[in-house]
């Protein structure tokens, strides 16, 4: 079985790293990658780890990128355009901890993007992120 | 002009040498309004650049652009590294395969880097981000039939001063609200000092 995979952006590796085992706890099967932090595990966030990440994540049913802050927004959809990947992925507005929490759940029971998309969007009210 | 690699680089060494001399200016300018370290990420960003193209040899303008815009992806960080870099990326993608790449060119190309900074950081004029020069120098090298580089670096001056009376609307300086008014946005004169080095190339002329 193929799932949506997920990939986690924050400034800091830990809040990736940690992330990502709070989600292990419960799903093991759906990819989950961490990209927090820069290679050299500074604060920030690095193109060419989120572009590893998201192909490391896609198992051909798509990525979902959740992330923290400004800065990881611009990087993250600069790692998609320069990744000119096939599959479909998605940069979702949520929460990074309680989004990709929901949509680790929502895509471990088989569901597409567009379904753990709206799920995700019906959980969480649009908000702004500085 | 005709646009050669060797110009992009000297473009780059100009720049990098104002980047490091006004490192503890654009320092200063970022403690105002930000979190004071875009003259470490740009110098060290900048210097990065210059090490590497003196490295390679490039057979196109369009790969040394393209080399640029991922060293400063890489190694600028912030806010500034997405935004310089697609800028760059976009000025490749502008001269890539052009045989001949005049000034023109290279103007065209200016405003599609411009409209990807805007793309990209989500932002548009009068927010007090880099932006504020990006886009007035962009207007006067389309509008004009030939480029000055006294005037180009006239209208980069004046823009960064503009930026002074602005509020910020966007970044870290944005929590300041009227705060930030008073300042020059340090991207405004990290810009400044990109098109003063262009300028600087322009007034040399064509070195082959």
């Amino acid at each position: 079985m193929t799932y949506v995979g997920i990939v986690l952006v924050s400034h800091s590796e830990k809040v990736t790293d940690g992330l990502k085992e709070i989600i292990r706890e419960v799903i093991e099967d759906v990819p989950v990658e961490s990209a927090g932090g820069m290679e050299d595990g500074l604060i920030g966030t690095s193109v060419d780890k989120i572009t590893t990440a998201i192909r490391q994540a896609d198992q051909g049913r798509g990525v979902l990128i959740f992330y923290d802050l400004g800065s990881a927004k611009m990087n993250t959809d600069l790692a998609i355009e320069l990744a000119d990947l096939q599959e479909e992925v998605e940069l979702v507005e949520a929460p990074l901890i309680e989004g990709a929490y929901v949509g680790a759940v929502e895509a471990s029971i088989g569901r597409d993007m567009t379904e753990i998309l709206a799920s995700i969007h019906a959980s969480f009210p649009k908000i702004e992120i500085g | 002009m005709i646009w050669k690699e060797v110009d992009i680089v000297s473009w780059m060494d100009k720049t990098n040498e104002k980047i490091q001399a006004n490192k503890s200016e654009l320092t200063i300018l970022d403690r105002n309004i930000g979190d004071g370290d875009h003259g470490i990420n740009m110098s060290r960003g900048f210097q990065k650049i210059v090490d590497q193209l003196q490295e390679t040899n490039y057979s196109s303008v369009s790969a040394v652009l393209k080399d640029v815009a991922m060293l400063m992806i890489r190694h600028i960080g912030g806010a500034s590294g997405p935004l310089y870099g697609t800028a760059f990326l976009r000025l490749s993608l502008a001269t890539e395969n052009i045989q001949t790449i005049d000034t023109t060119t290279l103007a065209k190309g200016f405003h599609a880097a411009t409209a990807g900074i805007k793309q990209r950081g989500k932002a548009k004029s009068g927010e007090k981000t880099l932006i504020d020069v990006w886009s007035p120098v962009t207007k006067y090298m389309n509008d004009t039939e030939e480029i000055n580089p006294t005037k180009l670096v006239q209208v980069a001056e004046l823009a960064m001063e503009n930026t002074e009376d602005m509020l910020a609307k966007k970044g870290r300086a944005a929590y300041l609200k009227e705060r930030s008014i008073g300042h020059i946005d340090p991207g405004a004169m990290s810009s400044y000092l990109l098109f003063q080095s262009l300028a600087e190339v322009l007034e040399g002329g064509s070195t082959t």
